[in-house]
Order: C-alpha cells, then structure tokens, then sequence
C-alpha cells in the first residue's frame, strides 16, 4: 500500500540528495582554487556555505515535523533519526569546505610550496565517499555503504603521509612553515570529511538494517 | 525472560472446525504490560479471551494445547473455570457496568463469593476504587447509579469491579478505544500503576497505545504470532519485515 506518508520521506531524501550535491560541489571548489590559485573561486565556496546551512535548517524542522505528526516506527522511524544525523553531517562537510577555502586563500598568497598531488588524490577520494554515501542513502544499498566505511583508511594513511611529508620541509627551512601548516590543515579537513561520509555510511547501515556498525559495535557483542 | 505469569504451549484454537489461533507459544511475563497488536480478525481477541477460558461458552469451539497459569493448566479437566477467570480478570473494550449503584458495582463480585462481612466488603470496595483510580471521584456519591458516571468513569468501575475479587492478572480487550483522548490518558496511566500488582494483557488496535503502555509486543497475523519481543525493540528494529510492514501501516 502506498501511503501518501512515503511521498513525504521521498521528499526528505530528495533533500539530503540536494545537499549532498551542494556539499560535493564546496569542496570541489574549494581544491580547485587551492590547486589553481583562484581566489574568486574560494570566496564563492565560502559565500555559497549559508545555502548548505539554511537547507539544515529546513531538513531538521521537515524532520522534527515528521516525528510529531506521523508518529514513525522502526524503518521509518530509523530512516528520519538517520535522516536528521546525515543532514548535520553534511552541514559538517560544507564548514570544512569553508575552511580549506580559506587555506586556500592564505596559500594563494605566497608561492606554492610543493606541486600539489596528495590533497587533490585525498579530496577526489573524500568527494566519491560523500557521493556514494548518499547513493546508498537514496537506492537504499547496504553493501555500497559498508564500502565506504573501508575507505576511510586510505584518506587516513594519505592524510599521515602529506604530513610526514611536509614536517621534512618544515624541519630543513622554517620559512616554510605558515605553507606548510596551512597544507597540513587541508589535509586534516578532507581527513574529516571522509570522516564525516563514514559517518552517513554507518547511518545508512543502521536506516537498512537496524544495525549499529559505528564505533566498532560490530565486532563486539550486539544486545 | 523468565518470569512468566502464564506460559502457553502449542495452542490451537478452533471456531467450528476453522482454525483461529494455530500453534501459538508465548510466555506472559508477570507484572509487566503485554500488548498484543494485528490486524483485524487476525485472532488477537480469541487468543484473549483463551487466557481466561472466556471462549468456552461459545458452541463449536476447541482448544488445544496448554495454557498454564503459574505452571497449573488452565485447560485441564479438573480446573475450576470459575476460579480461573477469578486469577484472570477482564476488561472489555465497551464499560458494561451493571443496571446498579456504583457501590454495588463493585461488590456484586465479593458477594457472590461469599463474603458476607460488611466491613470486608466496605473495606475491599474502596481498595479497588482507588486502584482504579475512581474514588476520590465517585467517594461522595457511591450510591448513584453507574449510569450516571462519564464513560471514562464507567470504564475506570468495571476495571474497579475485576480488581474486587483480587485477581492476578487483567485481560483488557481495547479498554480505551470508547474513551476521549484525556479518559484514555488516565486509563492508560491507570495501567501503569496496575501492572506493580497485576501482570496485564491488553488488545489494542492503537499502535501508538502499545508502544506507549506495553513492556512487551506480541503480533499476531492469520492466527499466527509472528514475533513477540520487548516493546522498544518491536518499534524500532523489528525482526520480521511483516511486523514492520504492519506497524509501519504499510498494511493492515
């Protein structure tokens, strides 16, 4: 039977779809104008962060509106609460766009330090995990979802190695540091967008399942 | 889960030779609330009226299996059905006080068990009204007809009048379903105070009703349980997808 209350989850999804879209295309930005030192480009992506900010605003009230008045349980119910985290996340992921825009704009100021080839490799990585994330939101997929989470650690690994990386420039000439920090910051937020698209991953296991895969429950003993 | 009130095993239940309840096992824990929720004509009210042998005086009907109150079938041939459906009280979705004060309501019960002690029956009428939640209501006016009570009241004295002869556990068939949001409310708080004493079964049609007031949520389809667990774990993760197809609205 379909009930006109699954019209309105289809809207919800639709939504967190939009704003997935919205969150990928900031930090698309955002890199490009790191990599090819637009400022104009950097400005936009920190101009355009109240839209992600106003679509929260607008998914939580949708959502705190479907609680009360239809009164969800166990799919549904499961699919709104997750709902209501993956719109937080998201917002999340539009704020660490802003800020590696404004790396960017402290990097574009002074010569580049090093030819970028691990940031933009991390950022391509961390925007596919957001875009599948939500994939498996909307279709519904629990094994693309499980994917994700095992991705995660590749954004880690490479994140430790643009790090390494850069305390040796750091340690043979402490005039570059104020670059080499910045970049390092780059590489600490795409660490936590990735982090951020584990999280809509692990939500999305919990809306399909019912089960709860964050913080390593899994392995442990379910109740 | 192991305290059980009443334990039932392999139950099967026919009207006329059509099978209503087939095969069911489910252990009723004391002194918590068990909602049983399906769709209609699913066989949530004759598996009701089953705990109590309330069934028993429609033609045509067969029981099999046990039903055991406190480990003593409730089925077998020597039982006392009269005592039985004293430990198992119910009460029915529509109040049907009887054509009589509101005190002799309640003490219709002790008399015809024999308490003849005044005193006895003043003391108990008025236990089972504050039980039910009705006494400071009706404490001025016990000799006016039942009639002349709310039907939230009326609701509150048949549940006073199954409490007066101390039974052990309540059966309640959609006890709220006649009743205005506010006699709900108090009827479904009353509920919760009575399951400190009483182990409670209750039919609801009102999802909402037994999530809100059940320990622990029973479905049944087809005459079948299909899944019986905590409350919490019913409405939120299901095992069954038809539970959640059902709880969802998606039929039903």
């Amino acid at each position: 039977m379909e009930r006109h209350f699954d019209e309105e989850l289809k809207n919800l999804s639709e939504s967190l779809l939009k704003m997935g879209i919205l969150a990928e295309k900031a930090i698309n930005y955002s890199i490009k104008a790191l990599v090819e030192r637009k400022m104009e480009l950097a400005e936009t992506v920190i101009k355009s962060d109240n839209v992600i900010n106003m679509l929260e605003i607008e998914i939580d009230d949708f959502c705190h509106m479907l609680l009360a008045l239809r009164q969800p349980a166990a799919i549904d119910l499961r699919f709104i609460t997750a709902a209501m985290k993956i719109n937080n996340d998201l917002e999340r992921i539009g704020d660490q766009a802003v800020n590696i825009a404004e790396c960017a704009l402290e990097i574009i100021k002074e010569p580049l330090l090093k030819p970028l080839i691990d940031i933009p490799q991390m950022a391509t990585l961390a925007k596919k995990m957001i875009k599948d994330s939500i994939d498996a939101l909307v279709n519904k997929d629990e094994a693309l979802a499980r994917d994700i989470c095992k991705r995660d650690d590749k954004v880690d690994d490479l994140n430790d190695q643009i790090f390494r990386e850069l305390l040796t420039y750091m340690m043979q000439d402490p005039k570059t540091i104020t670059r080499a920090v910045e970049l390092i910051l780059v590489g600490r937020h795409l660490e936590r967008i990735a982090d951020h698209a584990t999280n809509i991953s692990e939500e999305v296991i919990y809306f399909l399942s019912g089960k709860t895969i964050m913080h390593h429950m899994e392995d442990k003993k379910q109740p | 889960m192991n305290n059980t009130k009443i334990d039932v095993i392999n139950f099967n239940f026919y009207y006329n030779g059509e099978k209503a309840l087939d095969n069911i096992v489910i252990g009723i824990q004391q002194n918590m609330v068990t909602g049983i929720i399906g769709p209609s004509g699913c066989g949530k009210s004759t598996f009701l009226r089953c705990l109590n042998r309330m069934n028993d005086v429609i033609p045509g009907i067969k029981a099999e299996g046990k039903v055991l109150l406190d480990n003593e079938d409730i089925y077998a041939s020597n039982v006392d059905v009269v005592k039985i459906r004293r430990q198992i009280g119910m009460v029915f979705q529509k109040s049907n006080p009887f054509p009589k004060s509101i005190f002799d309501n309640v003490a219709y019960g002790l008399t015809i068990n024999g308490i003849k002690n005044k005193n006895d029956i003043v003391e108990k009428v008025e236990k089972s009204l504050k039980d039910a939640a009705l006494w400071d209501e009706v404490k001025d006016r016990l000799d006016k007809s039942a009639f002349d009570l709310s039907g939230g009241q009326q609701q509150r004295l048949c549940i006073a009048r199954a409490l007066a002869v101390e039974p052990e556990v309540l059966l309640m068939d959609e006890p709220a379903s006649a009743l205005d949001p506010k006699a709900t409310l108090k009827i479904e708080e009353l509920i919760q105070e009575l399951k400190k004493k009483y182990t409670i079964v209750i039919v609801t049609h009102n999802m909402q009703q037994a999530a809100r007031i059940s320990d622990f949520t029973a479905f049944f389809m087809l005459g079948e349980l299909i899944e019986y667990d905590a409350t919490s774990k019913i409405f939120t993760t299901p095992s069954m997808k038809v539970t959640e197809d059902y709880i969802t609205g998606r039929f039903g």
